[in-house]
């Protein structure tokens, strides 16, 4: 219709275009001339969300099955309470993010659901052992609300992204002073099992700082890369065919890395300063594409791995556990060699959600929920698992390619860098791959700090991947036809 | 028989967790399909491009077009409008650059922009590699017609109406 050369729309089109020749064609062709109708997959992701709901539904049913108890009241609430919360998210990403990734939501809603399955299931497996056990699932699914809450209000107050690019100081050292603030308080207030990294309001609640200082580092991170970008990947001194980086270009990076770095290792706590250190490394390789440092961030791994061996007596019971997991089974590697065996019982089709005696590993709920699904779920569950992660972290690298802007692109590569750093790291660490570093596994984990912050990381990659995929904004239509007339009456007043 | 249907509900419920997997990746599909047929018109918008590029003369034709917007159109900044307004816009990598180019091939301070009544002209500032208005390099202030590329490192921008 916009090509109908008799049309004024068609007219308008044509001088606009500029081309005299198949102007009729190249109407059709332009997507500016036609109104910005484009997919928003919001329905694909509501039908995601049901199947989400399905799934999660049907697994709390078969633990209850296997678990010989009837089928309670209790189950309904579980289950109702999980709809209500993802079905209030989407209509809020619909009203607040309408162009967003119709995948992350449901992807997030299914590991957030078969995460609140398994810890009801350990719950349990732990009130069949010990009659005043604190069951965790309740309040698991209250901090799913209440991060589902703060991912409102993250979509609500940030509407644009690169307004975050305006303050990246005064985020950076807001979330240095969180990070350290553990470390500085009296242990009474700090420490929960040996590590020195949480904030304890006795009674009421436990934060644990890092895992929301690690978000402002990728912020701060992702502003500061693009403003130096063109530095950072041109100057330097050549060296061996590598092209040196001056290091006064990245003074303020490697300061604060190495700030929160230090806080981090004097706090016992080696799993998140890995993260931080990976996704800043990978963070600046993006920004450059550089290998040279690359090659200098590993080496320099390598010898902070070294030392921290040296002198973290922490850290060397980590690695003899990991390369000799057998020599101790019922004392330091306690955990480590009852995840194996957890996985190995399970097999390739697992014991079936329910069947299995996940419970035996410490900190099943937490650092080892993923030894659990695997015991349960077997081989082919947990690797579902780990798919939807992939896919989860594959799609933020999507929006990260799409976004429109340098700072918004170089954040959602952090941001889910880091989402899927810490799934290897993590379950690497469970399989035995790698030491074990604490770390919870986003979004499945018991833990109410690594869920909000992880929620925020969603809303965060929503909202970059809303802003890249919304159809850009129509001009206000000024004609040619309109424009030339113009010029000709001013021309002729002129005269 | 309790025992068949814990085995069954074992086994359905990896099937349903693979079946989610499967729905994911063809919301991907589609999401790609979708994704191509914006680059179709795309690729139409650039061999309409190129076809321009060779009829030099023709940006003439239109002599009283008068443009309101300044349109990226290849680059790493491709897509990106800016609103044509009073006062001169300078191109280049500085941050303070009207139209902030990130492309290596273009200097901290490239060209500049100006408006000479309905008109505008491109002015390079000393490039390094120079600007370029269809395949020419200019050498001083030059009007800037309506669709004709302006070339800058690897980006090309046009003025439209």
């Amino acid at each position: 219709m916009t090509g109908g050369p008799g049309s004024p729309a068609g007219l308008s089109g044509n001088s606009g275009n500029g081309s005299p020749a198949g102007s009729a064609k190249a109407n059709t062709a332009a997507p500016s001339n036609r109104r910005p109708r484009r997919r928003t997959g919001r329905g694909a992701e509501l039908w995601l969300l049901i199947f989400a709901a399905i799934i999660v539904t049907a697994a709390l049913m078969i633990v209850e099955l296997n678990q010989h108890q009837a089928l309670k009241i209790e189950l309904v609430y579980y289950g109702g309470g999980y709809l209500a919360v993802f079905a209030i998210a989407h209509v809020v990403v619909r009203a607040l993010a309408p162009y967003a990734d119709p995948l992350m939501l449901p992807l997030v809603a299914l590991l957030n659901g078969l995460g609140l399955v398994m810890i009801y299931r350990l719950d349990l497996a732990e009130a069949a052992k010990h009659a005043n056990a604190t069951p965790q699932a309740p309040l698991q699914l209250l901090w799913t609300a209440v991060s589902l809450v703060l991912f409102l209000v993250t979509l609500l107050v940030i509407r644009d992204h690169t307004s975050l690019q305006s303050y990246p100081y005064t985020l950076a050292f807001a979330g240095l002073i969180f990070l350290a603030l553990p470390a500085a308080l009296p242990r009474s207030l700090s420490e929960v099992n040996g590590a020195k990294i949480w904030i304890r309001i006795p009674g009421l609640l436990s934060v644990q700082p890092s895992e929301f200082a690690k978000i402002t580092l990728i912020v701060f991170a992702a502003a500061f890369l693009v403003s130096k970008r063109g530095v950072l990947s041109t100057a330097g001194p050549r060296f061996l065919g590598l092209t040196l980086p001056r290091i006064r270009d990245l003074g303020p990076l490697v300061a604060l890395l190495a700030v929160s770095l230090g806080v981090l290792v004097v706090s016992n706590d080696l799993g998140p300063a890995l993260l931080i250190f990976g996704v800043l490394l990978a963070m600046v390789y993006l920004a450059t594409s550089r290998v040279s440092w690359l090659i200098i961030g590993l080496l320099a791994f390598a010898g902070g791995a070294v030392l921290a061996y040296q002198f973290v007596p922490h850290l060397r019971v980590r690695v003899d556990i990991w390369l000799h997991p057998f020599a101790d089974p019922q004392g330091a590697s306690y955990q480590l060699v009852q995840s194996l065996f957890g996985l190995g019982t399970g097999g390739i089709f697992g014991t079936g959600l329910g069947a299995g005696r996940p419970d035996i590993v410490p900190y099943a709920s937490t650092d080892f929920i993923t030894a659990a699904l695997g015991e349960e779920l077997g081989l082919v569950g947990l690797t579902a698992i780990i798919v939807c992660f992939m896919i989860l972290v594959g799609r933020g690298m999507r929006a990260a390619l799409a976004a429109r802007d340098n700072f918004g692109s170089l954040l959602a590569a952090g941001l889910s860098f880091s989402i899927g750093l810490q799934v290897f790291v993590i379950i690497g660490g469970v399989t035995g791959l790698i030491p074990l570093t604490g770390l919870t596994t986003p979004f499945v984990s018991y833990g109410g700090s690594s869920l909000l912050a992880n929620y925020i990381i969603l809303a965060l990659l929503l909202r970059i991947s809303d802003s890249s995929r919304r159809p850009p904004v129509k001009q206000p239509r000024r004609t040619g036809t309109l424009a030339q007339a113009r010029t000709e009456i001013l021309s002729r007043s002129a005269k | 028989m309790p025992a068949l249907i814990l085995q069954l509900s074992r086994l359905g419920f990896l099937i349903l967790l693979w079946l989610f997997i499967l729905a994911a990746i063809r919301v991907i599909r589609s999401d790609m399909r979708v994704a191509a047929e914006g680059r179709v018109g795309v690729t139409a918008a650039s061999k309409r491009q190129q076809r321009r590029n060779t009829i030099p003369a023709r940006a003439t034709a239109l002599p009283g077009v008068r443009p309101s917007t300044l349109v990226v159109t290849a680059g790493s900044m491709a897509g990106t409008r800016l609103r044509l307004q009073n006062g001169p816009i300078l191109i280049g990598r500085a941050e303070d650059s009207t139209l902030v180019l990130d492309d290596d091939f273009a200097s901290t301070r490239h060209a500049r922009l100006i408006q000479q009544g309905d008109w505008w002209a491109v002015e390079d500032l000393g490039s390094t590699n120079g600007t370029y208005l269809d395949r020419i390099k200019i050498t001083a202030t030059t009007p800037v017609p309506v669709g004709v590329p302006i070339r800058i490192g690897r980006s090309v921008m046009e003025l439209r109406p």
